[in-house]
């Protein structure tokens, strides 16, 4: 096991590179550069164009190297564990990250639990019940997820439960400059937190509970199903022991298929609800052209999900005794 | 055989009433779109700042007085058009990549499968504000930066068909007979994966339109004088607007889900329609 982890650790070396290398590419391809949004910032903001040495400016970035010096400058920093400062502010990368990234993750993974404790339960009742009213509603509500753009649902949900209903905070992480005690933070804090994250969510449960369905639907039609039928168990027996347990399986995979979508969608729902994750952060990075920013932030986005893709794969060896990684 | 698959796609009632709805939404956005708004999209009225429905504007007007309407029905021939561009590029280059790599195999289909997984690697959001920030926005901007990250899953859809297929006898006896390799893959292989490129390109343009609203709406997609479905919810992120004039988002907001819903289902048709083996609900 400890190889296989080591050795797919090792194959994810060369896609990470790749994608550093895409998105450098990329950044040097477009026109202008990160002096160039900085004094456009300033005209757009009303300040006076004074005379300035653009070169001067450029140098003091070390923007006055060619790109491929650039990048293996970079490149070599990052492999002694350094990944740059940000353009303007000087600030390090990692700083910045490091405030910004368990937001995120926290975003992701409650918009995740959601999807998975409503959305396989929901997903089994419309298997048991095939055919049948429920069935036909349910199977309508997961195609509306898919279909219902996030930011769609993101306005409406804010319409309906914060400004009509007056049940949830707007926007933000938690009520500013109150002091709670530690329940009483968590206790408003999540009251921020389930708009964003059931939106997040809502795409992936309509996912997991179509494929549970599928999954349920498939098992049941399987010769030992019958067997155990012809046993004479009953059928609450049945679903609980021999058929959920199988049909979890596939579901494992799709999980892990979600998780790119998910911190995409991240970006959107935290820029809907102000959520200090790295959404924001990376739309002002983009914007400003802060190349050390953008490319931490990439990698930080990849490594997570190579990582995530190979906690899947492990997950899935454990529930699945058939599958053996060597 | 074509009279089978139009008759199983019949017999999907939902899909039938999606394309009968896909197909009026299409109409109202091209040829009928002068019939049946005479309202300029793009003119700016300082008179009629945010009104609510009205006679002389059905569907109210946005936050600088032009008409919803009309903006909703040019918004749909953008959305459309980007969602039906978008998943011609990505299908050309999944098909093209795909099959290079299924059929030449070796290092090859190694090196294209890497480049792919690089691409899959990325949330899709984030490569695309990257190049979207850098082409610039704009109409074919988004049409060319959706595509250009679609065809990943088309690619690898393509190269495990011909995989499976070009062990099949019927390749081997053309090979027997000498056809020679390029023909071979063009007009025996490539034919028989029609079927699920067709299916994967109708879901394709529905999450293009949908990507295409998501840039735009993020201010990053359609530059906002042109209309677009996501663009023009952009204006509806205060929270005032949000909730004194929802005509604002609400319009646009049902549209794409209603169009990405249709496609969806007409996509599900086509599968059932074309190949009955590829049913996620196997009973």
């Amino acid at each position: 096991m400890n190889r296989y982890i080591l050795r797919r650790l090792l194959q994810a070396l060369p896609v990470l590179l790749g994608i550093t290398i895409v998105t450098f590419t990329f950044i040097e391809l477009a026109p202008g550069d990160a002096v160039m949004a900085m004094i456009l910032a300033d005209m757009q903001s009303g300040g006076r164009v004074v005379q300035i040495d653009v070169e001067a400016m450029r140098k003091q970035f070390g923007l006055d190297q060619p790109p491929p010096v650039r990048y293996v400058r970079w490149l070599g920093e990052l492999l002694q564990g350094n990944m740059g400062v940000r353009i303007r502010s000087k600030i390090p990368v990692v700083t910045e990250i490091g405030l910004r990234l368990p937001a995120t993750l926290e975003l992701m993974g409650f918009a995740l639990l959601i999807a998975i404790v409503v959305g396989i339960p929901l997903g089994i009742i419309s298997a048991v019940r095939q055919y049948s009213w429920l069935d036909y509603f349910l199977t309508a509500g997961t195609f509306l997820g898919v279909a219902i753009p996030s930011f769609f649902a993101a306005i409406a949900a804010i319409y309906i439960f914060s400004l009509k209903l007056g049940w949830l905070p707007t926007s933000g992480y938690s009520t500013p400059g109150q002091n709670f005690g530690f329940f009483g933070w968590i206790f408003n804090h999540a009251q921020y937190l389930i708009l964003p994250a059931s939106i997040l969510g809502l795409e992936s449960l309509a996912g997991i509970s179509r494929y549970m369905r599928a999954s349920v639907l498939e098992v049941m039609r399987l010769d030992y199903v019958t067997t155990a039928r012809s046993k004479g168990l009953g059928y609450s027996v049945i679903l609980g022991r021999h058929v959920l347990r199988n049909a979890l399986l596939p579901i494992i995979t799709i999980v892990g298929l979600r998780l790119p979508g998910l911190l995409g969608g991240a970006i959107i729902i935290e820029t809907m609800f102000n959520w200090p994750g790295m959404g924001i952060l990376y739309i002002d990075g983009v914007n400003t052209r802060d190349v050390p920013l953008i490319m931490g932030m990439t990698l930080v986005s990849a490594v997570t999900i190579v990582i995530s893709n190979l906690i899947t794969d492990i997950a899935y060896s454990f529930a699945d005794p058939r599958i053996r990684y060597e | 055989m074509n009279k089978k698959i139009w008759q199983r796609f019949l017999h999907h009632r939902l899909a039938v009433a999606s394309a009968l709805l896909l197909l009026l939404l299409l109409l109202l956005s091209f040829p009928l779109a002068s019939v049946v708004t005479t309202a300029d999209p793009d003119r700016i009225d300082l008179k009629t700042i945010g009104k609510a429905p009205s006679l002389a504007h059905p569907l109210g007007t946005d936050m600088t007085g032009r008409d919803m309407l009309s903006r909703l029905v040019y918004g749909g021939r953008v959305s459309m058009s980007v969602g039906i561009v978008a998943v011609s590029i990505s299908v050309t280059l999944g098909v093209l990549l795909g099959s290079i790599s299924g059929f030449y195999g070796g290092r090859v289909d190694n090196l294209i499968m890497r480049f792919t997984e690089v691409v899959m690697a990325f949330p899709t959001l984030i490569i695309l504000i990257t190049i979207v920030s850098i082409l610039g926005p704009g109409l074919y901007n988004s049409m060319i930066a959706i595509g250009l990250i679609g065809w990943t899953g088309i690619a690898r859809l393509v190269r495990g068909q011909i995989l499976s297929l070009r062990e099949m006898d019927f390749v081997l006896a053309a090979r027997a007979v000498g056809v020679p390799q390029a023909r071979i893959l063009a007009q025996h292989i490539l034919p028989n994966v029609v079927s699920p490129i067709i299916v994967a390109a109708t879901f394709g343009i529905a999450g293009a339109i949908l990507t295409e609203a998501g840039l735009s709406f993020l201010g990053l997609g359609i530059k906002p004088p042109t209309p677009s479905w996501g663009n023009m919810i952009n204006e509806a992120q205060q929270l005032t607007i949000i909730e004194s004039k929802p005509w604002i988002w609400l319009g646009p907001g049902l549209m794409i889900t209603l169009s990405v819903l249709a496609i969806n289902f007409i996509g599900d048709g086509l599968r059932d329609a074309l190949d009955p083996r590829m049913t996620l609900d196997k009973s």
